[in-house]
């Protein structure tokens, strides 16, 4: 039976943290690194890795909300005898006997491009420079169109204001190399509850930037004013 | 028409309808199908209808004139049939109807000069001409002989045949079954069994009980693929009949057919397809008195490519952005509205009928064994004869380029052929007898595709047919996922540096290991697969690339940064063609001398290039 480190733990087991899993019934067994691994049976590969403390990277990933799967940071290797797939650890479901790499070579390759690609993206946050000297990338070769921006289009701001506050005072405007967060058809609305959910949940500091634009600007509010984007 | 609750009912309207039908009548098919309508298909159907309606013929001989699907042959459109006589006209222009009428219709004889001509042979009759003679027309064996819109020459086509057999005499087990031995396997792409997933339908339907749909994917947004647009607009009521047995088969009761708003006469033709069902009763409640209930409709998607990947299609279609979510539950288990959902591509649907009615081992001998039957492409780009062919499974590349299509055009010689759409593979003249199976493309670093076929020649640049296939895919994505969304603008990046010979060689691998990187870290298949190009175009063709970046040279002539054009004085004959387009007024010369070219001005568009009647220009 492994033993469930604690120390690092961050909440996101669904299970009490810390509680080792108690019988075998209803657990799966896997490895992750070569650490033998148990998972109760609603537990992503991620949530197994937090429980017992392996460190995975994630930018959109976040506890209080369902996992959408786009920054693909938290990609590992899956591994069953012959056969070997890339997945991302925050959605996919480990089973019996599963082998997960969260540091094979094709792993890596993945993340460093795109920690490379976000460098360019996002040239302004310093998490996200963070994030890619740990993958050991700190240049990019590739095009800053805005030096200032600091959002990744990750989403989270979207799914919290919608999935928790309810207001879906914002969303997506455009799509694909155009896509950015906005409010609904590009107006100001007042759905906004100036909860501030948005800004805490964000993982670089996009939400906050956009928030100070707007702040004590009274000609440019409607209702409670947050839902500028 | 009457509503038919039997399938004795309808065995004796198609009966009837046979019984009723002339063999010596008169029949003018002008094809009506994407090619032709182009070139004026309509103007030269109305033709028909005025010169015989002032001549009188009407009253005599009657000749039935009927709008029909793609006869297949686009290049030689507008194509003419004439029945019984069997004759094929190509290139038919309105202002030729007159001759046909007067010489074929009324005298019963032939008009020379409208029949299709190769290597000096004219042929008669469409299945005598090579094109066709090759081809295995099964799933388009309708199109270009019953009426669009015509329900009665559906059924007397045989239409709802199977869909009777399967709801009368078979279990619904039988035809899965059936589906499963014939080894038919997805059209749309990725060559699922197409038996397998019914089967993972209906064990997921019996683990949570309730709706179950049935989708036709309908959603085809190639550069340059048309196979699907041809069977919804020409035989639509094979595409509602697959979905009638397939819907049967898992339990189903509700259908939904994706089509994008860009094809409105598909969108047209098939709600009218499904209205004439309805009024016959072979859709909605009781289907042939059998007691299963199933209705369709459309859904019309707004041209999003990525939404012909399934899940994109299923968000679409709930109402929400045409978003792919991540795959890890099937979508026979969690589909639309999260609920057990079949989703097949329009051609799947089409085989299905003919599956049902002529058995599974028929099927199964059609083809190669585990890439069954045939499969429809679109041949396009520099090949001699343009249009829509259905080949055997396993036939060879170079057979249908050389041989059906009848080469490449010019002295240009063939050099690669991108198959599987913009997000296929370019796979090069030298694989030309591969095989084209969904294995053996996959293994080549291709893919099947829905069956897009691009035939390219020696003056198309690899790096610059790349960048324009990336740049396709950078606008259709839709940006949930970083590695698609950044990743595809980033290696577009590196081909543009490429393409004006910038960059080092050490960035071909970069390139490689990024696409690599792509493939395995994107979330739907449109990021999965749109590295394809790059990393084939690298495979097949690294000299060309390195060409760019060491020589800085375009062998093809394409990239602009790279070439330069200029006249040869010795075959220069002053004729000023060249002089009197030039849009940058740029080439100078006295008449019947030869004349030269400002290279600082020049803007490289090949404009002189194209049209010197001497081909004096030359481009390094």
């Amino acid at each position: 039976m492994p033993k469930p480190t604690n120390n690092k733990v961050t909440g996101s087991a669904k299970g009490k943290a810390g509680e080792p899993p108690k019988d075998k019934a209803g657990f799966i067994n896997f490895t992750i690194d070569g650490i033998p691994v148990q998972a109760r049976e609603d537990w992503t590969v991620l949530e197994t890795a937090r429980y017992y403390g392996i460190h995975i990277p994630t930018l959109c990933f976040h506890e209080a909300l369902q996992p959408a799967g786009g920054c693909r940071l938290c990609v590992v290797e899956a591994r069953e005898g012959d056969w070997a797939k890339i997945v991302i650890s925050c959605l996919y479901p480990p089973r019996e006997g599963l082998e997960i790499l969260t540091n094979s070579d094709r792993v890596l390759n993945g993340r460093r491009w795109i920690m490379e690609m976000l460098l360019a993206d996002c040239p302004a946050s310093p998490e996200i420079r963070k994030l890619a000297r740990e993958c050991g990338v700190t240049t990019t070769r590739f095009t800053i169109e805005n030096p200032q921006e600091e959002c990744l289009r990750c989403g989270l701001c979207i799914r919290v204001c919608e999935e928790i506050v309810g207001a879906q005072a914002i969303s997506f405007g455009s799509r694909g190399v155009t896509k950015h967060v906005a409010t609904p058809y590009m107006v100001p609305n007042d759905a906004c509850v100036s909860c501030g959910s948005c800004v805490a949940v964000c993982p670089t500091l996009a939400a906050q930037t956009r928030l100070d634009k707007f702040r004590g600007d009274i000609a440019l509010r409607t209702g409670h004013g947050y839902a500028h984007y | 028409m009457e509503r038919i609750s039997t399938q004795g009912e309808l065995e004796a309207l198609r009966h009837r309808l046979q019984a009723s039908h002339d063999p010596d009548q008169l029949i003018v098919r002008v094809c009506r199908g994407p090619g032709c309508l182009a070139q004026g298909a309509d103007k030269v159907a109305r033709a028909f209808r005025e010169v015989i309606a002032a001549k009188g013929l009407e009253a005599e001989v009657k000749p039935l004139i009927k709008e029909t699907g793609c006869h297949g042959f686009c290049k030689q459109g507008t194509l003419v049939n004439l029945a019984p006589a069997n004759l094929f006209y190509v290139q038919v222009k309105p202002s030729d109807v007159e001759e046909i009428v007067e010489t074929s219709l009324m005298k019963n004889e032939v008009v020379e000069r409208l029949l299709y001509s190769e290597n000096g042979t004219r042929y008669r009759s469409a299945a005598e001409v090579p094109f066709y003679k090759l081809q295995q027309k099964l799933v388009l064996r309708n199109l270009g002989l019953i009426g669009l819109l015509s329900t009665e020459d559906a059924l007397m086509a045989g239409a709802y045949q199977a869909a009777a057999k399967a709801l009368t005499q078979m279990s619904p087990n039988q035809v899965i079954k059936t589906v499963e031995d014939s080894g038919l396997r997805g059209r749309g792409g990725a060559g699922f069994p197409t038996g397998r997933k019914w089967r993972s339908a209906v064990k997921a339907a019996q683990k949570s009980p309730g709706v179950v749909y049935v989708i036709c994917n309908g959603d085809e947004g190639d550069p340059g693929a048309f196979m699907d647009r041809t069977i919804m607009e020409g035989d639509p009521h094979a595409v509602l009949e697959g979905m009638i047995i397939g819907a049967y088969a898992v339990g189903s009761h509700t259908g939904y057919i994706y089509v994008r708003t860009e094809y409105p006469i598909a969108i047209t033709n098939l709600s009218l397809a499904i209205e004439q069902a309805r009024q016959l009763g072979l859709l909605g409640k009781n289907i042939l008195g059998t007691g299963f209930d199933f209705d369709i409709q459309i859904n019309r998607g707004a041209g999003a490519f990525v939404c012909g990947e399934s899940t994109a299609l299923f968000s679409s279609i709930e109402g929400k952005p045409g978003e792919p979510r991540p795959k890890y539950v099937r979508s026979v288990e969690r589909g639309l509205w999260n609920r057990p959902t079949v989703l097949n591509n329009v051609e799947t649907w089409a085989n299905i009928p003919l599956i049902i009615q002529n058995g599974s081992e028929w099927y199964a001998n059609i083809g190669i064994p585990n890439n069954t039957g045939t499969k429809i492409f679109s041949l396009v780009g520099k090949v001699n004869n343009v249009g829509l062919v259905e080949v055997p499974m396993g036939i060879t590349l170079g057979k249908i380029v050389e041989e059906i299509g009848g080469g490449v055009p010019g002295e240009n010689g063939f050099k690669a052929v991108q198959t599987g759409g913009p997000s296929g593979g370019l796979l090069p003249a030298k694989l030309k007898d591969l095989s084209v199976d969904f294995d053996t493309l996959t293994k080549a670093g291709s893919m099947m595709g829905s069956g897009g076929m691009i035939v390219m020649d020696q003056r198309d640049c690899v790096v610059d047919v790349t960048r324009y296939f990336l740049h396709f895919l950078e606008e259709e994505s839709c940006g949930k996922c970083l590695p698609c969304r950044l990743g595809l603008k980033a290696m577009l990046e590196f081909l543009n540096r490429f393409s004006k010979g910038q960059g080092s060689l050490a960035d071909i691998d970069e390139l490689e290991s990024l696409g690599r990187a792509i493939m395995d870290t994107s979330l739907c298949a449109l990021g999965g697969s749109a590295p394809n190009p790059v990393l084939t175009s690298i495979k097949y063709f690294r000299d060309e690339y390195a060409s760019h970046i060491v020589d800085k040279k375009c062998p093809a002539g394409v990239c602009k940064d790279l070439i330069t054009y200029r006249i040869d004085p010795e075959i220069c004959n002053g004729c000023r063609v060249c002089a009197r387009i030039c849009p940058q007024q740029c080439i100078s010369g006295e008449k019947k001398k030869p004349h030269t070219i400002n290279s600082s001005l020049c803007i490289r568009c090949g404009m002189c290039f194209d049209e010197c009647p001497v081909n004096a220009v030359i481009v390094e």
